[in-house]
C-alpha cells in the first residue's frame, strides 16, 4: 500500500527542494518560442490570515485552521537552537532535542514511543540553527489522548545517562560514517571555509568527536531549562481545529509553565571570502567530484529577498535555470546542477553545486564559473517572466498540507514577517525588476571571492583543475576536514 | 463512465465501528476511441492542477542487452516534440508556475505536471504532444545527450554512493537470468552506450501509444471542460498495437545463497532478502506488516534488540517492496564499528524464528496499522507530485483496474491477525530460500557473515 516511491526519477529529489525559483535557458538559443497555448491570468489565492492567540500564561499561540483532512499539527518552537551551542559544546542543542525523545513525564524511551505509536501520531523534536522545538502530528480523533505525552516531552524530559551514553555512540558512528559521505564531506569543509570554527554557521550542527564526548546529563538539563521557557516559546497550531477548543486545550497542558526569557545573542556574519582558493579533498575512486562554489550570502530579512530569489531561480534555483541547462542538458556533465541561497537570522551562505563525473571535473568547474560570471549581466525579458511565474505562481502549493502551513508559520515568526506575507508574496515577487535581478547579481554573486570545494579523485582531477589557474589549490584529506574516524567501543 | 454521487468532496472519509477511517476519492473516468483511459478527480482547496500519465511499461519490458532502456527514454520524452522545441516543456512550464518529474521502475513510467489551474491545457498539450509527436523532433543528438545524463544518474546514485552497488547486486541474484527484474531499471553501462536511435523509435511505437496509457487529472477543474481539452489534444493520437505481454519466468530460490562484496565504506553492511508475494496477492500485506513489526518504532524487535538494546547495529530497516510480478522482503542492518555481519544475523534470525513460533500481539500490530493511518490521510492532502492524489488514483487504476481503490487496499491492513503474521513469516521467510549479501570495506571480508579469510 502506500508503497514507497520505488522508481528513479528524472530530476533528483533534492535538487531544487526549498529553492524557490525558476528558469532560463539559454537565451541564445530559441528565445522567441512561444507556447501555442494562451493563458488566462491565474486565479486569485486568497489565503487565510494566521489567527494570534495567547495563552493565560502569555505563550503566544498562532493558529491557521484546515479543515481538508482530520489531522492535527502542533509545534512548540523556541528561539535559540543551535547558535547557542557553548565553546566546545558544538552539536549540543541537536542532543538535547534528541535526548527530548528519550523520556519524558514517567515514561522511559521504549514506553514513550510505544504510547505515540499505538496513536498512530508522531512526536518529534528538533534543534535547527536559530530554533529547537518539538512537533506533533496526530488524527484528530487522537488529538486528547496524545496531548499529554506531547506536554511531557517538551515540559519533563527525564535525559536518562544511559539514554545520552547510546546516542552519542550514535553519534560518534555517524561522524565515521561521513567519511564515506562525499556530500557530507563537502558541506562540512564549505561551512568552515566560508564561517571559520568559531562561528555557529561555521561548524557541523551534530558536533565533533571532542564535543560529543564531553556532554553531560547537566548540559542537557541546563540546555533545555534555558530555551524550553514560555517567553521564548511560541505554540504553531494547523490543521482540523479552531481557535476555542485550540485555547482550552493548550491552556490544560501549557497555562501554567513558567520561566524566565534567556538571553540570545546575535550572530553577526564574519568578513565576506576574499580572493578565490580551491579546497581539493582526495577521494581515491571517486566516480564522481562534489563541487560546492560560493561565499556568505544575505540574512533572511534583507530587503533584496525577493530580488535574490528571483536572481538565483535564473542562474540555478529550477530545473530550466542556466546552471543546469548547461551542465546537465546541453553537456551532460551531471545528474544535475544548481545553486541557492540559505537565508536565516544572519547571512548563510550562497551556494553552487553539483556531482560531476570525474574525467570531466574541470571543464564542470569552467562552465560553473562562466554562468556565475554571466548572470552579473542583464537577464533577458523572457527569463526574468518566466522566473518570477515560477515563484509566485508556484505559491499555492506551500499550503497544500498542514506540515508545509506550520513552516510557513514557523518562517513568519522566526523573521518576524508581517500577517499579510502570505497574501503579498506573490505581488511582490512579480514586481521584481530586471535592474533588481541584476543588482543582486552583481551584490551577491562575485565569482572573483569565493570558496571552491572539490571532493574527488586527486590523481585524475588535479592537473585538469590546476591548469584552469582558477587560484590557490589545498589539497586535504577526508581526516584533514572530518578528523580522524572515531575508535569507539561497541556495544554494551 | 461513472460518477460517485460524492464527487463533491475532496476525499471521503468516515470511521468503521471498529474506529477506522472509510477512505474514498472520488472520481469519474472515461476511455477514449484510441484507448487512453483517463481519470478525473475534483479537489477545489488550492487553484492547482496536476496532470498525472502512467505508461504501462518499465524496465522489465526491456530486452538483453538494453537494460536502461526504459529509463532513458523517460529522459527522452522531456527533449521537446512536434510542437515543443528542445528545452521548452521545461521552460513553458515554469513560465506558467509548473513543475514536472516523471520516474521508472520494472512495471511502469509515469510522470506528472502540476501547475495553476489556469494553465491546465498547458500541461495536457504538452503530455499528449509528446505521446503523439515524439518522433517528429527526436534525434540521435538527443539521445546521446541524456544518455550522458543518465550515466551520471547511475555514478551518483549507484557507483558514487556507499552500498549503492549492493541492490544491482541482490536483483541479479534474486531473479533468474531472463525474468524482468534481474537487471537493474537503471541499466548497466555497456546497454546504456549501446543504446541507440533506432532503438527509441521502435520503444515508442510498441508501448508509447494511447491504448497503453493512463491519465489522471486532479484539482481544481471542471470536469466537462477538461474532458474537452482532453479530447482535443489526445483525441487525434491514433491507437497502437496491442502491447505484447511481459514473459516471465518463474522466480524461486532453491538454497540459501551467500555473497560477499566490497565497498569502500567504514562499517559492514548485512542485507537478508526473500522472494515474497507481488502487490495485492495474499502475503502482500501481511509482510508489510512484518516489516513494521520488526524494524518501525523503538519497539519493534530488531531494532529493540539490535540498535537499542544491544547497541551493536547503527541502523536496521525491513521492507517489502511490492510490484506486479513478483515482491522481494529485505532485511537491511548496518553493524557498529567493531561488530561483525555473523553477530548481527544471528541475532536477526532469533529473532524470525521467534515470530515463526509466536505471533506477535495485538498491540504490536495496532501501533504499525495506526501509524498507516495517519500516513493515508496525509498523503491525501497533496494532490499531486508523486505519491499525491493523482498519483495514487493513477497507481490503483494501473495494479488494479480500480482507481478509488484505497478502502480496498487499507482494509487488507486492518484485517490481518497476529496468527497471519506468523503464517507468513513461515511461508515465506525461509532459511534455505534467500540471498544474503554482505557489505564490508575494502579488504576485512572477515567481517562478512559467515566470516572469510582475512585480508586478500
Amino acid at each position: 500500500m502506500i508503497h514507497r516511491m520505488n522508481g528513479l526519477s528524472r530530476i533528483p529529489v533534492f535538487l531544487f527542494v526549498c529553492i524557490l525559483a525558476a528558469t532560463m535557458g539559454p537565451v541564445r538559443a530559441f528565445a522567441q518560442d512561444e507556447s501555442p497555448i494562451k493563458l488566462g491570468p491565474p486565479a486569485p489565492l486568497k489565503l487565510p490570515t494566521p489567527e494570534h492567540l495567547k495563552l493565560r500564561n502569555g505563550v503566544d499561540v498562532v493558529l491557521m485552521e484546515n479543515h481538508k483532512v482530520p489531522l492535527v499539527q502542533i509545534e512548540i518552537m523556541v528561539r535559540g537552537g543551535s547558535s547557542l551551542d557553548p565553546a566546545g559544546k558544538t552539536g549540543l542543542a541537536g542532543m538535547t532535542a534528541d535526548m527530548m525523545e528519550e523520556g519524558a513525564g514517567g515514561r522511559n524511551s521504549l514506553e514513550f514511543a510505544d504510547a505515540i505509536d499505538f496513536l498512530g501520531g508522531s512526536i518529534s523534536s528538533y534543534a535547527g540553527m536559530h530554533s529547537a522545538g518539538v512537533n506533533l502530528f496526530v488524527p484528530l480523533s487522537k488529538l486528547d489522548s496524545a496531548m499529554g505525552l506531547f506536554a511531557d516531552m517538551v515540559l519533563r524530559p527525564m535525559f536518562p545517562p544511559a539514554e545520552l551514553d547510546r546516542l552519542k555512540n550514535e553519534r560518534l558512528t555517524t561522524l565515521i560514517q561521513w567519511h564515506d559521505e562525499p556530500r557530507a564531506i563537502a558541506s562540512v569543509l564549505f561551512n568552515k571555509t566560508l564561517y571559520g570554527e568559531g562561528h555557529p554557521y561555521g561548524v557541523a550542527t551534530m558536533g565533533d568527536e571532542k564535543s560529543i564526548r564531553s556532554f553531560t546529563v547537566g548540559d542537557l538539563r541546563a540546555f533545555h531549562a534555558k530555551t524550553f521557557t514560555p517567553s521564548n516559546a511560541t505554540i504553531i497550531v494547523v490543521g482540523d481545529v479552531n481557535a476555542d477548543a485550540v485555547t482550552g486545550l493548550l491552556d490544560r497542558y501549557f497555562g501554567d509553565w513558567r520561566g524566565e526569557r534567556p538571553e540570545i545573542p546575535e550572530v553577526n556574519p564574519p568578513p565576506q571570502v576574499s580572493g578565490r582558493d580551491i579546497y581539493l579533498v582526495d577521494k581515491p575512486g571517486a566516480a564522481q567530484s562534489e563541487i560546492r562554489i560560493g561565499r556568505i550570502g544575505v540574512e533572511r530579512t534583507t530587503p533584496d529577498y525577493y530580488s535574490t530569489i528571483v536572481m538565483n531561480t535564473i542562474l540555478g534555483g529550477s530545473f530550466a535555470s542556466r546552471l543546469n541547462q548547461n551542465l546537465r542538458e546541453r553537456n551532460g556533465y551531471t545528474y544535475g546542477a544548481g545553486s541557492r541561497f540559505l537565508y536565516r537570522l544572519s547571512a548563510g551562505p550562497f551556494l553552487a553545486s553539483a556531482a560531476v563525473q570525474t574525467d570531466v571535473t574541470d571543464k564542470a568547474l569552467t562552465e560553473f564559473f562562466n554562468e556565475l560570471n554571466a548572470i552579473g549581466r542583464p537577464v533577458s525579458d523572457e527569463e526574468l517572466s518566466r522566473a518570477r511565474n515560477y515563484v509566485a505562481l508556484d505559491y499555492p502549493n506551500s499550503f497544500e498540507t498542514i506540515s508545509r502551513i506550520a513552516g510557513e508559520l514557523a518562517e513568519l515568526i522566526m523573521y518576524g514577517l508581517p500577517d499579510d506575507y502570505f497574501n503579498t508574496y506573490v505581488g511582490n515577487v512579480l514586481a521584481v525588476s530586471k535592474e533588481q535581478v541584476l543588482a543582486a547579481a552583481n551584490r551577491y554573486i562575485d565569482p572573483s571571492n569565493v570558496a571552491v570545494i572539490v571532493v574527488g579523485d586527486r590523481a585524475k582531477i588535479e592537473a585538469g583543475i590546476t591548469a584552469l589557474g582558477l587560484g590557490t589549490i589545498h589539497n586535504l584529506s577526508i581526516d584533514d576536514v572530518l578528523g580522524p574516524a572515531p575508535v569507539i567501543d561497541g556495544g554494551k | 463512465m461513472k460518477t460517485s454521487l460524492l464527487l463533491l468532496f475532496t476525499i471521503v472519509l468516515f470511521f468503521t465501528a471498529a474506529g477506522f477511517a472509510q477512505l474514498s476519492i472520488p472520481y469519474q473516468d472515461y476511455t477514449l476511441d484510441n484507448g487512453l483511459r483517463v481519470i478525473l478527480h475534483e479537489d477545489h482547496t488550492l487553484p492547482s492542477v496536476s496532470v498525472n500519465t502512467w505508461y504501462h511499461v518499465g524496465s522489465g519490458s526491456e530486452k538483453p542487452g538494453r537494460t536502461g532502456f526504459a529509463h532513458l527514454f523517460e529522459h527522452l520524452m522531456f527533449e521537446g516534440s512536434g510542437n515543443v522545441p528542445e528545452g521548452k516543456f521545461d521552460e513553458w512550464l515554469e513560465a506558467a508556475g509548473g513543475n514536472n518529474n516523471g520516474s521508472t521502475n520494472g512495471d511502469r513510467t509515469n510522470y506528472w505536471e502540476d501547475a495553476p489551474s489556469n494553465a491546465l491545457e498547458l500541461a495536457i498539450f504538452l503530455e499528449a504532444d509528446r505521446m503523439g509527436h515524439l518522433l517528429e523532433t527526436m534525434s540521435p543528438s538527443k539521445v546521446d545527450g541524456q544518455r550522458d545524463v543518465v550515466k551520471n544518474e547511475r555514478r551518483q546514485s549507484y557507483e558514487n554512493r556507499p552500498y549503492g552497488m549492493s541492490e544491482i547486486l541482490l536483483q541479479e541474484n534474486l531473479f533468474p537470468p531472463r525474468h524482468p527484474y534481474h537487471w537493474p531499471t537503471i541499466g548497466s553501462m555497456e546497454d546504456l552506450s549501446a543504446a541507440s536511435y533506432d532503438d527509441v523509435v521502435a520503444f515508442f511505437r510498441t508501448y508509447y501509444a494511447p491504448n497503453n496509457a493512463s491519465v489522471v487529472i486532479a484539482g481544481d477543474i471542471d470536469p466537462v471542460q477538461t474532458m474537452e481539452l482532453v479530447k482535443k489534444w489526445f483525441g487525434p493520437i491514433p491507437a497502437g498495437e496491442p502491447v505484447p505481454p511481459i514473459e516471465a519466468p518463474p522466480a524461486f530460490l532453491a538454497s540459501e545463497k551467500r555473497l560477499t562484496m566490497e565497498d569502500k565504506v567504514q562499517l559492514p553492511r548485512l542485507y537478508m532478502c526473500w522472494l515474497t508475494p507481488p502487490a495485492y496477492m495474499p502475503g502482500d500485506a501481511e509482510m508489510d506488516i512484518l516489516g513494521g513489526v520488526l524494524t518501525s518504532g523503538k519497539n519493534s524487535r530488531l531494532y529493540k534488540r539490535l540498535v537499542y538494546d544491544m547497541q551493536i547495529a547503527q541502523d536496521v530497516g525491513a521492507y517489502q517492496s511490492s510490484e506486479a510480478l513478483g515482491s522481494t522482503f529485505s532485511i537491511i542492518v548496518t553493524a557498529k564499528s567493531g561488530h561483525t555481519l555473523g553477530e548481527i544475523e544471528k541475532v536477526v534470525q532469533e529473532e524470525i524464528d521467534r515470530l515463526k513460533r509466536t505471533p506477535p500481539d495485538s498491540r504490536e500490530l495496532a501501533r504499525i496499522v495506526n501509524g498507516y493511518e495517519s500516513g493515508v490521510l496525509s498523503r491525501l492532502q497533496r494532490i499531486g507530485g508523486f505519491g499525491g492524489k493523482a498519483d495514487l488514483l493513477n497507481a490503483y487504476y494501473t495494479k488494479t483496474g480500480n482507481p478509488d481503490y484505497l478502502n480496498e487496499d487499507f482494509s487488507r491492513y486492518t484485517a490481518i491477525s497476529p496468527n497471519d503474521i506468523t503464517a507468513a513469516t513461515r511461508t515465506f521467510l525461509k532459511d534455505d530460500g534467500r540471498v544474503i549479501l554482505s557489505v564490508v570495506p575494502e579488504g576485512r571480508r572477515e567481517l562478512a557473515s559467515p566470516p572469510e579469510g582475512g585480508s586478500k
